[in-house]
Order: C-alpha cells, then sequence, then structure tokens
C-alpha cells in the first residue's frame, strides 16, 4: 500500500457521454470525489468542497490528488490525423488497479478467455519476444510480440498474426500502440479503491467503415470477457515478491511490470511480501 | 437467407437470448449493433420508434416488429418448425408452466439484470436492493429441484428466457454456490449442441483426445 505515490498520478474519470449525464460522485485512491461540468469548464471536487486541477486528454477528464502530480504521458501516435478515436465508456471491475493492467498486458490468456477472436486452440504458444524498462522516460516496453489470432479487430477479415508493441507510461495505464500506422487500444484505470477499479478502454484506429457501436461493442465484448476472470484472481492485490508465482517465459512482460512497480514505489494495489 | 434483423447490444443478456436461440435453432439473421452504452442510442427517436420503452433486444421481420424479448423466442420457436418442441403448451400444466417460467425471467432482468449494470456500468439504480431482488428470484430458480427442465422433459424457450441472467448473476456479485441446482442447469445449457457464449458465459472446455 502506497497511496503517497498514487496521489501524485493523474487519472481519468469521465468521458464526454458520462458528463452528458450530468453531476456524479465517484471514488478515487479510497476518496469520494465529483465531477460535473463538461470538457470545456469540468468541475472535479473533493466533498469539502476543495477544486481538483483538471485536464482533457485523449477524450477523457483527468484530475490528481497529489499536490506536486507528475506530467500526464503522451500518446503521440494517438494525436495523428485520420485516426477514428472511439472512448468506449466504463466498466467497473472488482479487481486491484493494478491486476487490471496486468490482465491487459498478458498474451498467453488470449485463446483461452477471447476463444476464436484473440486467440484459438491448437495456436496457444506465445513466441519469445523483447520486454525492456526504459530508464530514459521510465516505462515498460515489450517489442516483438507476436501472436496468431483469429479476428485481432472488428475490421479484421480472418487470422493473422499480429504484431504488438506493448507500453506502460504509468502504473495505471496499458497502451499496446503496435506499428506506426497500426491501431492503439488502451485501457486507461480510475483506482477507486486498492481492490476497485474503473476502467476506461480507449482506441484510436485506422478503421473508417465499421459503425462507432460496433468498435465499442467489440472491445466491450472482450474487456468484459475478462472482467469474471479479473474478479476472481486471488490474492486480490498484486503480488511483487517474486517467490509468490511462478512466471513462464511468456509471462515477462508481466514480470517486468511488478519489477518496474516495485523499483517506483508504486505499490497501491499490490501486496510486497508473503501474505 | 435472413429471417429477421435483431438490433443487438453484445452485453446485453436479453440480446443474448436471442443470439443464443437463433445458433440453437439454426435461424439466420442480420444483426445491427446498437450503442446501448456508453452512447444511449436505445432511447434515440429512431429507436423508440421501433421500440416505445427503449429496451433492446428489437426484431424486426418484415412487417413485424417486436420488442419484448419473450415474444421473440416464441415467434422464433414457431419460425424454426419445431414449435412444439421448443414452445410446449398442449397440456394445461405445461401452458401454466410456460407462463410461470416466462415471467420469471422478466423479473430476473429486473433484478439480476439492472444489479449487473449498476455493478458493472454504474447504472443509477439501487445496486443492493436489486441484488436482494436477484437472489429472491434465483431462489425461485428452485422450482428446478429434482427436474431437469423448467418445463416438460426437454429444452424449451423457459430456459432460453431464464438462462442469461441466472447465469450472469456473479457479475452482480450473487454467486452460485447456494444453488446446486441451478449450476446443473446451467450446464446441461451450455451442453446444448449449437450453444453460443458471451462475455460472462463460458463454454465448456471440451477435452481434446
Amino acid at each position: 500500500m502506497s497511496r503517497e505515490h498514487a496521489l501524485n498520478d493523474w487519472y481519468a474519470v469521465a468521458d464526454a457521454n458520462s458528463l452528458k449525464r450530468g453531476l456524479a460522485t465517484t471514488k478515487l485512491l479510497g476518496e469520494d470525489i465529483t465531477v460535473s461540468g463538461s470538457f470545456d469548464a469540468p468541475v472535479v471536487e473533493t466533498t469539502d468542497g476543495k477544486r481538483l486541477p483538471t485536464q482533457v486528454k485523449f477524450d477523457h477528464l483527468w484530475t490528481t490528488l497529489g499536490a506536486d502530480p507528475r506530467p500526464l504521458f503522451d500518446i503521440p501516435e494517438g494525436d495523428e490525423d485520420g485516426r477514428t478515436r472511439v472512448p468506449c465508456g466504463m466498466v467497473r471491475v472488482k479487481c486491484s488497479p493494478l491486476r487490471a493492467v496486468e490482465n491487459f498486458l498478458d498474451i498467453a490468456h488470449f485463446p483461452f478467455v477471447h476463444t476464436d477472436v484473440l486467440g484459438a486452440e491448437p495456436h496457444t504458444e506465445v513466441e519469445p519476444y523483447k520486454v525492456e524498462i526504459r530508464e530514459t522516460d521510465d516505462e515498460v516496453w515489450a517489442t516483438k510480440v507476436k501472436f496468431f489470432q483469429p479476428q485481432a479487430a472488428k475490421s479484421a477479415g480472418g487470422g493473422i498474426t499480429t504484431d504488438y508493441v506493448y507500453r506502460v507510461p504509468a502504473p495505471t495505464t496499458a497502451v499496446p500502440p503496435k506499428h506506426e500506422a497500426q491501431d492503439i487500444i488502451t485501457i486507461f484505470v480510475q483506482p477507486r479503491s486498492e481492490t476497485e477499479c474503473d476502467v476506461w478502454p480507449w482506441m484510436a484506429l485506422y478503421d473508417f467503415e465499421t459503425p462507432y457501436a460496433e468498435l465499442v461493442q467489440f472491445q466491450q465484448l472482450i474487456f468484459l470477457q475478462d472482467r469474471s476472470i479479473l474478479e476472481n484472481q486471488r490474492p486480490v492485490r498484486l503480488p511483487l515478491d517474486p517467490k509468490m508465482e511462478i512466471p513462464t517465459r511468456a509471462d515477462l512482460t508481466s514480470v517486468a511490470y511488478r519489477r518496474w512497480l516495485k523499483k517506483r514505489g508504486a505499490l497501491y494495489g499490490a501486496s510486497e511480501g508473503p501474505l | 437467407m435472413a429471417a429477421f434483423t435483431l438490433y443487438d447490444y453484445v452485453l446485453s443478456g436479453n440480446c443474448y437470448k436471442i443470439r443464443l436461440f437463433a445458433s440453437l435453432t439454426g435461424l439466420a439473421y442480420d444483426s445491427v449493433a446498437v450503442d446501448f452504452y456508453p452512447g444511449f442510442e436505445h432511447r434515440s427517436e429512431e429507436m423508440l420508434a421501433l421500440s416505445p420503452a427503449g429496451t433492446l433486444p428489437i426484431i424486426v421481420a418484415g412487417e413485424q416488429v417486436m420488442a419484448e424479448t419473450n415474444d421473440m423466442l416464441v415467434w422464433m420457436a414457431e419460425q424454426s418448425g419445431k414449435g412444439a418442441d421448443w414452445y410446449p403448451v398442449a397440456t394445461p400444466e405445461d401452458a401454466a408452466n410456460m407462463q410461470q417460467a416466462l415471467a420469471l425471467s422478466s423479473r430476473l432482468t429486473a433484478s439480476v439484470g439492472l444489479a449487473r449494470l449498476n455493478a458493472m456500468l454504474d447504472w443509477p439504480v439501487d445496486g443492493a436492493a436489486k441484488r436482494a431482488e436477484g437472489l429472491k428470484d434465483l431462489r425461485e430458480l428452485r422450482r428446478l429441484d429434482g427436474c431437469k427442465w423448467l418445463v416438460g422433459e426437454g429444452p424449451t424457450v423457459a430456459d432460453i428466457a431464464c438462462f442469461p441472467y441466472a447465469a450472469l448473476s456473479p457479475d452482480s456479485g450473487l454467486d452460485h454456490d447456494g444453488f446446486p441446482s441451478i449450476r446443473e442447469w446451467l450446464y446441461q445449457i451450455r451442453s446444448l449442441p449449437g450453444f453460443i457464449t458471451m462475455p460472462g458465459i463460458h463454454a465448456l472446455h471440451e477435452l481434446r483426445g
């Protein structure tokens, strides 16, 4: 538990659609906050009326509880012209915010949880790939991730071997930007507590034909397949002690992510020692 | 040829009833994705013209427009050419049991269905109250104690209508631990030839020889 560290990150707490529905009470790092207004004039307040800083980025409203927040990361590809930007709304999951991100980074579960969409038996092998913690910008990157996918995206015509790049720019955000000119699919995780989160998926796609409703529902199909798995993972807090679990080679990204969290002291939603 | 057009939302248990039953009966259809969430497109004028209550799914088959899930299931049973199997109402007892189960399916939508939307999408309803109603409705499914199916000796639209929200109740925090007969019945439905999944309802894992 390190709420102190988590306080100084920015978190997505609303999108244009949710703001349209009027004032909402939500939770951030265990604290009740209210969110209202519009992207042009957003208002985020604590229950004792303290106004919190806001910024609009990636089609979401972001806020922070910290006095000295780290800058919000960039996703340069997201601003490129000619991408269809798809905010997907919010899904609440009773799991550690860190587990939501770690699941997003995992390829090996595709054939079993996203059967015939993101993976299929017997194509279950995760080929060796490369993971690094980039010191310059202090982010986790996994590259050269290749995996056979029956339907990698709504626009995919059939099975293809997909190249993924995964990027974790903040403890509660995962971005697989894939390559240049490839689709970006992210999740922005709003930690309500150490064991519950609101997840805001966001995509920036090269897809100009599929109707918006179908794009969102493809993403929701995938994410809701994960939800029941995430809610049943034990221990509930993400274990950072390397002795707690036995990873395989396919889990390299997860190993790097856990190591990186530990090094940063980003422990909100994690358990450090043996239980 | 497509028998109908389904206005569909991927996370809806009621829309899934139609997708599942179409797969079990081999009825072909076209579908239109409706942005129920986050866009609330089901409350748009165009959708309200088809479903004045603002509900999904909607079926359009030529002149016939249907916005009540149970009506659709009965209609599909007749369309499949196996109405007597899927909608057996020849005896007074079967007819009454059928109505009882279909009414229960609507209660499950209003209790478990809303509790699930609250837990998943922060739907503005009293989640605790809906969960309590859901528990009561799941208990009513104890009518399954000692029977394999809700009506008669085989699967019917009564089972299809009650299945999704019973199966999805863990999404709203209502697990199946205290309901062995429900678990058995869910397993049987998942074993039917042509069974398909939705998020939260998994396939039985095939053992490959």
